[in-house]
């Protein structure tokens, strides 16, 4: 074990992970973040807080999952490149690791101009690879960026994430790999709503080998309504969600569109479940948190390991 | 005018690793001015080549090397020459450097860094860009830069963003990962991507470093 995190030793138990996100509120109210977390509380082996999703304002990641922490879930800091320097991405790697906090989901950021600050100015010193070496380094040859030594390293599991439905398709599987040795332990992926094409992407991943490297977490998200669905396809880069999915969803009368959301999720589970080399799930129910035990009940993932 | 410096020679050879044959090109204009590219220094440059073990297949230099029209014109004389190298040397700005990756079908190196372009931004006419970062990354990509296409300057590769060879922030801009890819994949040097790149030295910069660029 390189840290303390349950996620890692529930990964390394060869257990099928679970992991959940939660979506910190635009203010200071703690009582959003202790109700979502009560909910996951038990049905999963870590939680990520997004880190300024969508670049609008919202509550540190750092800060909620301090406040998620007081139910006994294991918190998952996600950092990106895009509001700080290489000075402030340190400070707050040693802040975290100090705070008791044991995995760290590095990225790039999605752009400010999607959220509602458009005016400000993008940092990006570093980039998603970049920092994951960084983290790397810090914990396993206690140093800094600049190369000094650091007397007590942050042990951090380290995250990153991958997008299997971006492009150029080929390219996504060589990410990976350069991901992989940057340092990462784990992958939580983009929500998968194409399964075959992540099918595709994983055969890929096996036969680099890159499976029994790192630990994939498949990212999945229940829909609630048809409009979402649609929105999802045509607004949000780097989405791939098939007609299918849509049709499924106008299939049903309107009243039970989210039991049916909810279900394609489940399915979705099941059936990643069945592919080699993917070693868990991620669960992103955005604003819909309180679905998450159903999901995971539903998908058979319940109870979760305990040590 | 386009200031530029020399890459250090070591960092040139570095590039040059595994390959023997090198054609170089220099610019007259402000490589020239500026004595990182002119016909002194890449007479200069093809003598420590040639002491180093390299073969230089000859050189050009073009009156102005960033624009394309010209370039190309200047650079199809020496078609024989250039198709006999591995790859081609180029000392000029990062602008030049861009059109003649766009010109010819072969690995480019940069051999100088861009420390300003004097403030000429908006008159500039060509569609390649030069953000006068300090150092060259075009090795690293192809001859297609990075800092100046990619709304978050990534170094590694394209973000989970790049759809359909668009970027996720403007549908009507190009990914400029994407093209790399495709360009690098066509020369069949995806290595090159495949390859960690470290963080940047912002420093040398006027986008990050002091205000006032001393030269």
């Amino acid at each position: 074990m390189k840290t303390r995190s349950n996620l890692e030793r529930v990964l390394e138990g060869g257990n099928f992970a679970v992991t959940a996100e939660i979506g910190p509120p635009q203010s200071a109210d703690p009582e959003v973040i202790r109700k979502k977390a009560k909910v996951l509380s038990g049905y999963v082996d870590a939680f990520n807080v997004t880190d300024g999703q969508t670049a609008v304002v919202r509550m540190a990641s750092w800060a909620a999952c301090l406040i998620g922490k007081e139910y006994g879930i294991d918190p998952i800091v996600q950092m990106t490149c895009r509001d700080r320097n290489r000075i402030a991405l340190q400070m707050d790697i040693l802040g975290i690791a100090a705070l008791g906090i044991n995995n760290v989901l590095c990225l790039t950021g999605d752009h400010q101009k999607f959220g509602n600050h458009p005016q400000a100015k993008g940092v990006y010193d570093v980039d998603s690879v970049q920092l994951i070496k960084i983290v790397k380094d810090m914990r396993d040859e206690r140093k800094f960026q600049n190369g000094e030594p650091i007397s007590y390293e942050p042990r951090l599991f380290i995250g990153a994430a991958e997008n299997p439905f971006a492009d150029p398709f080929e390219f996504r599987v060589l990410r990976l790999k350069k991901k992989i040795e940057a340092g990462a332990d784990f992958i939580q992926t983009q929500i998968v709503y194409n399964v075959e094409k992540f099918k595709e992407w994983m055969g890929r991943i096996r036969d680099l080998g890159l499976h029994e490297r790192v630990k994939i977490l498949a990212g999945v998200a229940p829909i609630k309504s048809v409009g979402a669905a649609k929105y999802m396809k045509t607004k949000i880069p780097g989405m791939d969600v098939p007609d299918e999915i849509i049709t499924r969803l106008q299939g049903v009368p309107k009243d039970q569109v989210p039991k049916e959301g909810i279900r394609i999720c489940v399915d979705i589970i099941n059936q990643l479940k069945e592919i080699k080399g993917v070693s868990g799930v991620h669960i992103m129910a955005i604003e819909w948190e309180e679905t998450v035990p159903e999901i995971v009940q539903a998908a058979g993932l319940y109870p979760r390991p305990k040590f | 005018m386009l200031i530029s410096k020399q890459k250090p020679f070591e960092e040139i050879m570095g590039y040059l690793n595994g390959e023997s044959k090198v054609f170089l090109v220099g610019c007259r204009g402000c490589a020239e001015g500026w004595e990182s590219g002119g016909e002194k220094e890449i007479i200069e440059m093809k003598r420590r080549l040639e002491e180093s073990g390299k073969i230089v297949t000859g050189y050009a230099l073009v009156d102005m090397l960033c624009d394309k029209a010209l370039a190309a014109l200047k650079l199809k004389n020496y078609k024989k020459k250039i198709d006999e190298a591995d790859s081609i040397l180029v000392f000029t700005d990062g602008a030049g450097v861009q059109v003649v990756s766009e010109l010819v079908k072969k690995m480019v190196h940069p051999g100088c860094n861009t420390v300003s372009s004097g403030g000429g931004h908006a008159e500039w006419k060509g569609a390649e860009r030069c953000m006068e970062c300090g150092n060259c990354v075009l090795e690293y990509t192809g001859g297609l830069c990075p800092i100046s296409r990619c709304s978050k300057h990534l170094l590694n590769g394209p973000c989970g963003g790049s759809q359909g060879k668009k970027c996720e922030v403007d549908p009507e801009i190009p990914c400029v990962w994407h093209l790399i890819y495709e360009r690098l994949k066509e020369l069949g040097r995806l290595e090159k991507m495949e390859k960690i790149v470290p963080p940047k030295d912002w420093s040398v910069s006027l986008v990050a470093g002091p205000p006032v660029k001393r030269f």
